[in-house]
């Protein structure tokens, strides 16, 4: 029904920029990682050395493990906190609306302005040391609190919280509701109606939710440098430095190369298990 | 297998209500929802091994019922027994009734084989007694070859048979079904009723039946309960509230009528030009007449002592196969609708019979 | 009776596992609004004395007031850029049927579930490249590039929304295409369209990672902010951020009055379906 002219017309402008802006930079990126530095100049001279570098300097291989294990916590406590209030609002809640909405405010609070409150938090000065103080829980401010790997995960999570629910969420208000009178209708239980018809049928959302926070936790640079310190040090931040004083952009580029391509191979294979979970 | 010639045939049973405890009891029970009574003092009892059908408009309250026997609502007031025993304080997982919902809601992430074996699982039933049981409910359905499949690759008659299969494999004491042929094309339909009704006979569980289309109740049931805004207007065999309705709405809502307003006075009834002796109490009274019970005169044929004669014009007849509709106009004006016979066309101006116990006296 | 208790029970575990998860994400923004009228700059518990102190300091703070400017200008120019882009997208996504579709279609939304570094760098290295000056430009074509993903995926949902049958009936009534366009499936998309450039502003106004990379002369608020952050805590950032607090608060109800549910589509986007 559309004529040529038209189909060209829509396609051709976003296909171009397409093309500029996003697939040219990530072919820079590839170029860059190929090359190298010598003299504080980058030459180029296509070789391998970046990527050889990032598999015998054993530093890469742990902080990206590291990060790894930082994007798996994250996304496990965020889908162990949105499942069960995914649940209460699409099946129990009699005031869903509201809750919907109050889930969904603070995904629109700043990043920063939420990475920025956990470190007053749980600073050594901070609300949770000085109120355990207060109360006599402790008598030294606990230190382990902030600048670790524990509040980076603590952040992240609850940045990422209401992202994995929103998916799944989404899914469970899509399972017909005759489905769970069918359950319960032949003999199971809430609890077993969870498990056999709610839960197998709300997947597909929570691998995607899963997928979001895992990737964006993954690549995140900012929360580490805010709150990490030096044991929560991650890939991305590594990265960071490569680009700054530490001056070595191909290095800097072959970590990211790296990162974009585990990045596309798990989309791909969640593509792939979400193709195997959906039924309609 | 039993014909269809058999099934058809009507087995009353309204005396297997009387005497022995009915399997389920409704006692006065009301339902409803915010502002709106849904449901108004209704007491249905169902007896074992019987095909009831409640049937009524939409929003007559017919669904509500059904969910309040399978648990799926609270009701508001009223009492539900089942062999003698409160049902309605029970959960639904907890109740031996099984549903086939309206659009089927088979899990769409479960196999054929796995949504029958569903309700097995779930009660504990022993491992190695499932796989027969299921073989069995899908053999009953004639679905033995699909165990495999997903629900997503099945037909909408397909569908229908497993949702069956899986809520009869649980040997429920009572099969409630909402509305199941709706969704189905018409041809489909009338074999799946034939078939409902013969695999009922041959499980022998008690059937709530769920319609809103008089036919389909007319074709199945052993009795037919008629909610007419949350309240029941009659329940009576098929036959009997076809030829005996108690009220006006029940004759106009089942089959055709003529509904024909008047006075009763010393035991004749009044109707405009029409009069006939009638048992009726005196005052203000209202008649059902089928039109089937309209017969054109013959020519030379004297009036018999109950038949009441009319002349009408003619002013439209319309097909239907076996039987033409002639729609006529009485000289008073009132419009009387009678079935005759197919035939060729008729002239504008005829003589009319009906025999005068066959104008039932109805309520409103 | 038994069951009904246990029954009871598991729900009052439910009810109280969903106040947690609420109290895990409204403690942490409370704490900062209540620590921003603070009258001590330590943010020690119990809070002593209340204060608007916080709030005049940053009245005067005009390092801060420009990189507000900055970040409006900056979220204006990717709204529009990302709106420009994201609807003839949405559009072929939608009715245009060319090679490489589902290659386009995967690439417009994958800034949307990169990490942004990795985009930030990748726009760098491009501009680097290119010669260009990392400037508040920079930035916006970057926020740009990055929110056209949202750009489509919101006027996309608007059109599979929309009855085609609207478009025949005007072209069979004896329009041309472009009146269509204007008269029939612009006017459709409305609501999409407005929902989507609310959500690209405040996207673009919160986006630190990508400006990360991408910073020129000139700061943009989170940037400034950030830059404040990593020398300590003042309570002056905690006025700042209720101030955004608020202003997100603000541009919801805002969304809200435009009603998108954003969680449906959400699930449609990630993974990025053919």
């Amino acid at each position: 029904m559309y004529s040529r002219a038209y189909k060209t017309a829509v396609a051709a402008p976003p296909l171009a920029w397409v093309a500029v802006f996003l697939l040219a930079p990530y072919a820079f990126l590839f170029c860059y990682s190929f090359w190298t530095v010598s003299q504080q100049v980058i030459v180029h001279h296509w070789n391998l050395a970046n990527y050889r570098q990032l598999l015998d300097n054993a530093m890469y291989p742990t902080v990206l493990l590291r990060s790894m294990r930082i994007a798996g916590s994250v996304t496990l406590l965020s889908l162990l906190l949105s499942f069960p209030l995914a649940y209460y609002l699409s099946f129990r809640s009699r005031r869903k609306e509201l809750l919907y909405q109050l889930v969904i405010i603070p995904l629109w609070v700043s990043y920063l302005v939420r990475a920025y409150a956990w470190k007053t938090i749980l600073g050594s000065d901070g609300v949770l040391n000085t109120l355990l103080q207060y109360v006599g829980v402790i008598e030294h401010p606990a230190e382990f609190l902030l600048y670790s790997p524990f509040a980076v995960v603590l952040t992240l999570t609850h940045i990422y919280t209401p992202f994995t629910f929103l998916p799944i969420y989404a899914s469970m208000e899509h399972i017909p509701r005759n489905l769970v009178e069918a359950a319960q209708d032949l003999g199971a239980a809430p609890m077993r109606t969870f498990w056999t018809v709610i839960f197998p049928l709300s997947l597909p959302g929570a691998l995607a939710g899963a997928t979001f926070a895992f990737v964006l936790s993954l690549g995140d640079f900012l929360a580490p440098l805010l709150i990490g310190g030096p044991s929560g040090i991650m890939i991305s931040n590594v990265v960071v430095s490569l680009f700054g004083a530490a001056y070595n952009w191909p290095l800097g580029a072959a970590i990211s190369a790296s990162l974009l391509l585990l990045v596309l191979a798990l989309l791909f294979l969640v593509e792939r298990i979400e193709k195997k979970l959906s039924f309609s | 297998m039993i014909s269809p010639a058999q099934t058809a045939t009507d087995s009353g049973t309204a005396e297997k209500t009387g005497g022995v405890e009915p399997l389920l009891s409704i006692r006065s029970i009301a339902k409803r929802f915010g502002s709106t009574a849904v449901l108004h003092d209704v007491s249905l009892q169902v007896a074992q091994g019987e095909l009831l059908t409640v049937l009524g408009e939409s929003g007559s309250g017919k669904t509500t019922l059904l969910r309040l026997i399978a648990g799926f609502e609270q009701a508001d007031g009223g009492e539900i027994f089942m062999e003698g025993e409160r049902l309605d304080p029970l959960p639904p997982y907890r109740r031996r009734v099984n549903t086939v919902f309206q659009h089927y809601a088979l899990f769409p992430h479960l196999s054929v084989f796995e949504n029958v074996a569903y309700g097995l699982r779930v009660r504990k039933v022993a491992r190695t007694e499932i796989p027969q049981r299921v073989e069995k409910a899908l053999a009953l359905v004639k679905m033995s070859e699909y165990t495999r499949r997903a629900p997503s690759q099945l037909s909408g008659g397909q569908q229908q048979r497993i949702a069956l299969a899986r809520a009869l494999v649980n040997q429920p004491k009572l099969l409630l079904l909402d509305e199941p042929l709706s969704a189905l094309d018409a041809n489909l339909r009338r074999q799946m009723q034939l078939e409902l009704k013969s695999l009922q006979r041959e499980v022998g569980i008690s059937f709530v039946f769920v319609t809103h289309d008089q036919e389909e109740a007319m074709a199945l049931s052993d009795r037919i309960a008629l909610l007419r805004s949350g309240e029941l207007e009659q329940v009576a065999t098929p036959r009997e509230i076809y030829s005996r309705p108690a009220t006006a709405y029940t004759a106009r809502f089942i089959g055709q009528t003529n509904l024909m307003r008047g006075r009763i006075t010393n035991g004749v009834a009044d109707c405009g030009t029409l009069k006939w002796r009638c048992s009726g109490p005196d005052g203000p009274a209202t008649f059902s007449l089928r039109p089937e019970s309209i017969r054109l005169c013959d020519a030379g044929s004297s009036g018999k002592a109950d038949f009441v004669r009319f002349r009408a014009v003619i002013r439209s007849q319309t097909f239907g196969g076996a039987t033409d509709l002639l729609e006529t106009a009485c000289p008073d004006g009132g419009v009387v609708l009678v079935r005759i016979a197919s035939r060729g066309n008729i002239q504008r101006d005829c003589e009319f019979e009906f025999c005068a116990d066959d104008a039932i006296l109805v309520r409103g | 009776m038994n069951t009904t208790s246990s029954a009871h029970r598991r729900s009052r575990w439910l009810l109280i596992q969903t106040m947690a998860v609420f109290a895990f994400l409204y403690l942490p923004i409370l704490v900062l609004i209540v620590y921003s009228f603070n009258g001590e700059s330590v943010g020690g518990f119990p809070p002593r004395g209340w204060t608007l102190r916080w709030y005049r300091i940053l009245m005067d703070d005009d390092a801060l007031w420009s990189a507000v400017g900055n970040s409006l200008l900056v979220a204006l120019a990717a709204m529009l850029l990302a709106l420009a882009f994201g609807l003839p997208a949405a559009l072929a996504l939608d009715r245009a049927s060319f090679p490489g579709k589902a290659v386009f279609r995967r690439l417009v939304l994958l800034p949307l579930i990169l990490p942004g570094i990795i985009t930030g760098l990748s726009l760098l290295m491009l501009f680097v490249t290119a010669g260009m000056k990392l400037s508040l430009l920079t930035i916006a074509l970057g926020h740009g590039t990055a929110l056209i993903s949202v750009a489509t995926t919101e006027i996309f949902a608007g059109l599979q929304k929309m009855d085609r049958a609207q478009e025949e009936a005007s072209l069979d009534l004896g329009a041309t295409n472009w009146q269509t366009f204007w008269r029939i499936t612009i006017p459709n998309l409305r609501l999409a369209i407005i929902g989507a450039g609310l959500l690209i502003f405040t996207l673009s106004m919160d986006e630190i990672a990508v400006s990360f990379f991408l910073i020129g002369r000139d700061n943009t608020l989170p940037l400034e902010i950030w830059s404040r952050l990593r020398r300590g805590i003042t309570p002056e950032i905690n006025a700042v951020s209720t101030i955004i607090f608020l202003f997100s608060l603000v541009m919801i109800l805002v969304w809200y009055r435009v009603r998108t549910r954003r969680g449906e589509e959400l699930a449609e986007l990630v993974p990025l379906k053919p």
